[in-house]
C-alpha cells in the first residue's frame, strides 16, 4: 500500500508537469515540456556531449577526496593518539566544521583561479572536517581494555595498529569518509555553479543563461542521477567495509 | 616529546594555536605572498570599518541576516507542520517518509539557477533556496521525535481521557523536544548554506556583488573583511541554536 502512494506521488508530479506545460499555458522559458526534456536528455547521452564536463567534475571530486581522505585520516590519527591533543583540538575542528566554508569560495577563486584547482581546494577543505572528526572519534573510542590486553600480550606498535586499533575504528572512519565524499561532491557542484569555466555545474548555469531550458533540465536530471548513483556506490562500499 | 612543557589547560593551548595560525598568516602575508592576493589579518581587522562604509555593504549584510532569519523561521514552521503530518500516524510515515528522504538526498545546488529564475534575484529566491536546505532536517527530526513515542505513554494518556489537543500538548511535544532542537541546529546549518550559496551566486546585487567586485578589483583586504563578517554572523547564529539545543537537552527524561 505504501508503494502505491509513492508511485502515485511520482505519477502526480509528472502529470502536473505535463498538464501545466501542455494545457495550462506555463511558459516553456520557465518550465520546459517533459517530452522536450526527455528528447534533450537522450541527445546529451547519445552524442556523448556530457563526457568532457563529467570528466572534469569527477576528476575534481577524485582529487579533492584523495586530499581530504589522506589528510583527514592522518591528522585525525595523530590527534587521537594523545588525550591532551584530542581535548585541545577536537573542539576547534568541530567549531570550524560549523562555519559554512562555501563562504571562502571567492578567496579560493582569487588564489587558485576559475579552473579546477579552486574546486579541488574547496572540496578538499569542506570534506576534510567530517573525515578528521570521525577519525578522531573512531580511534579515540577504542576500548582501553583492548589496547592494554594487546600490549600485555607483547604486540608491537604496528601489530597494535593493524589488529586492534584499525578494526575497532574502521566503521566510524568509513562513515566519516562517506560523509566527506558526499559533501565534497555537493561543494564541487556548488563551486562549479557559482564561479567556474567548466564542469557539470557550470554547464547547467550556462545553459540557463542562454535560456536553453529543456537542455538545462536534461543536464539537471543527468547531474542528479550521477550524484545519486555515486552516493549509492559509496554507501554500498561503506556497508561492505563494515562487514570486512 | 615532552608534553609537560605544553600548557595544562586545553583552553590556553587552543588560544596559543589560534594565535600561532594568525601569526603565520600575518608573516606570510606581510613578507612572502603577493599583496594582490592576500593581506595580513591585522590590516583586514583595521580596514573592517572601511569595508562597512563601502556604499551598500552594510545593507547587503543586513539583508542577508534577515534572509537567514526568514528562511530559518519558514523552515521550522513548514518542517514542523509537515513532520507532524507525516510522522504522527504509521501509514503516512511508511509511505511518505521515503519520498522525503529521497528529496533530502538530492543535490539541490543543481537547481539553484531555477530558484533565481522563478523567484528573481531579490530576497525571495535566497529565502526559498535557504528553506529548500533547511526544511528537510526539521521534517526528519520531527518524524524521528514522534516516532520514538513510547506506546505506553500514548495508551495511558488516552485511557485518562486526553483529547487530540491535550495529547499533542502534554505527550507528543514534550517528548520530541530534544530531537526537535537537534533538528533546529541542522536546519540552521542548512539555511546558512542555502542562503549563502544563493547570495554568492547572484552577482548583480547583495553579498555576491561585493565578493565579485573585490575579487575582480584584487582587493583581498576588503574581501577577507567581508568574508570574516559573514563568518562571524554564521558562527553567532550557529552558537545560538547550539546553546538552545544543550539547554533543552535536559528534557530527555521520559
Amino acid at each position: 500500500m505504501s508503494r502505491v502512494v509513492q508511485a502515485g506521488f511520482v505519477l502526480a508530479v509528472l502529470a502536473l508537469w505535463y498538464l501545466a506545460t501542455e494545457y495550462w499555458g506555463v511558459s516553456g522559458l520557465l518550465l520546459p515540456k517533459p517530452a522536450a526534456v526527455l528528447r534533450e536528455l537522450t541527445d546529451v547521452i547519445r552524442t556523448g556531449e556530457f563526457v568532457a564536463d563529467l570528466r572534469i567534475t569527477l576528476g575534481e571530486l577524485a582529487a579533492a577526496f584523495v586530499l581530504s581522505a589522506t589528510g583527514g585520516t592522518a591528522l585525525g590519527y595523530l590527534v587521537s593518539r594523545s588525550q591532551y591533543w584530542t581535548r585541545t583540538l577536537e573542539p576547534l575542528i568541530s567549531a570550524a566544521y560549523a562555519i559554512p566554508i562555501i563562504l571562502f569560495l571567492p578567496l579560493y577563486v582569487l588564489f587558485f583561479g576559475l579552473g579546477p584547482a579552486s574546486k579541488i581546494a574547496l572540496g578538499a577543505t569542506i570534506s576534510f572536517f567530517p573525515v578528521a572528526l570521525s577519525t578522531v572519534a573512531g580511534f579515540g573510542g577504542v576500548e582501553r581494555m583492548y589496547t592494554v590486553a594487546a600490549r600485555s600480550m607483547g604486540c608491537s606498535g604496528y601489530q597494535l595498529f593493524r589488529w586492534v586499533l584499525l578494526p575497532a575504528a574502521l566503521p566510524v572512519i568509513l562513515t566519516g569518509l562517506r560523509m566527506g565524499f558526499t559533501v565534497a561532491l555537493l561543494s564541487i557542484l556548488g563551486a562549479e555553479t557559482l564561479s567556474s569555466v567548466s564542469g557539470l555545474g557550470h554547464r547547467i548555469v550556462s545553459l540557463g543563461e542562454n535560456m536553453a531550458m529543456a537542455r538545462m533540465f536534461a543536464y539537471i536530471v543527468f547531474a542528479v542521477a550521477i550524484a545519486a548513483s555515486l552516493n549509492a556506490i559509496v554507501s554500498w562500499l561503506e556497508a561492505r567495509g563494515r562487514r570486512a | 616529546m615532552n608534553w609537560r612543557s605544553a600548557p595544562r589547560s586545553p583552553w590556553i593551548a587552543r588560544l596559543v594555536l589560534i594565535g600561532a595560525l594568525f601569526g603565520a598568516w600575518e608573516i606570510a602575508a606581510r613578507w612572502f605572498v603577493d599583496k594582490m592576493f592576500l593581506s595580513p589579518p591585522s590590516r583586514v581587522f583595521v580596514s573592517l570599518g572601511e569595508v562597512l562604509r563601502t556604499p551598500g555593504v552594510l545593507d547587503a549584510l543586513k539583508q542577508t541576516f534577515w534572509e537567514l532569519g526568514a528562511a530559518f523561521a519558514l523552515s521550522v514552521a513548514l518542517g514542523l507542520a509537515l513532520g507532524l503530518a507525516v510522522g504522527l500516524r504509521p501509514f503516512p510515515r511508511r509511505s511518505l517518509m521515503p519520498i522525503v528522504l529521497l528529496l533530502y538526498g538530492l543535490p539541490q545546488i543543481t537547481i539553484l539557477p531555477l530558484f533565481i529564475l522563478y523567484f528573481g534575484i531579490g530576497p525571495a529566491s535566497k529565502i526559498a533556496f535557504g528553506v529548500s536546505h533547511g526544511v528537510f532536517p526539521v521534517i526528519v527530526t520531527t518524524v524521528a521525535g514522534v516516532q520514538n513515542l513510547k506506546p505506553i505513554l500514548v495508551l495511558s494518556a488516552r485511557a485518562m481521557g486526553a483529547n487530540r489537543m491535550q495529547m499533542l500538548r502534554w505527550v507528543v511535544f514534550p517528548h520530541m523536544i530534544p530531537s526537535f532542537f537537534s533538528g533546529l541546529r541542522l536546519a540552521m546549518s542548512g539555511v546558512l548554506l542555502g542562503v549563502l550559496l544563493a547570495e554568492l551566486y547572484v552577482s548583480q546585487s547583495g553579498i555576491g556583488h561585493f565578493t565579485t567586485l573585490f575579487t575582480q578589483s584584487l582587493e583581498p583586504t576588503k574581501l577577507l573583511g567581508l568574508i570574516a563578517l559573514l563568518a562571524a554572523m554564521a558562527i553567532f547564529l550557529n552558537e545560538v541554536v547550539r546553546r538552545a539545543e544543550t539547554r533543552f537537552d535536559r528534557f530527555k527524561t521520559v
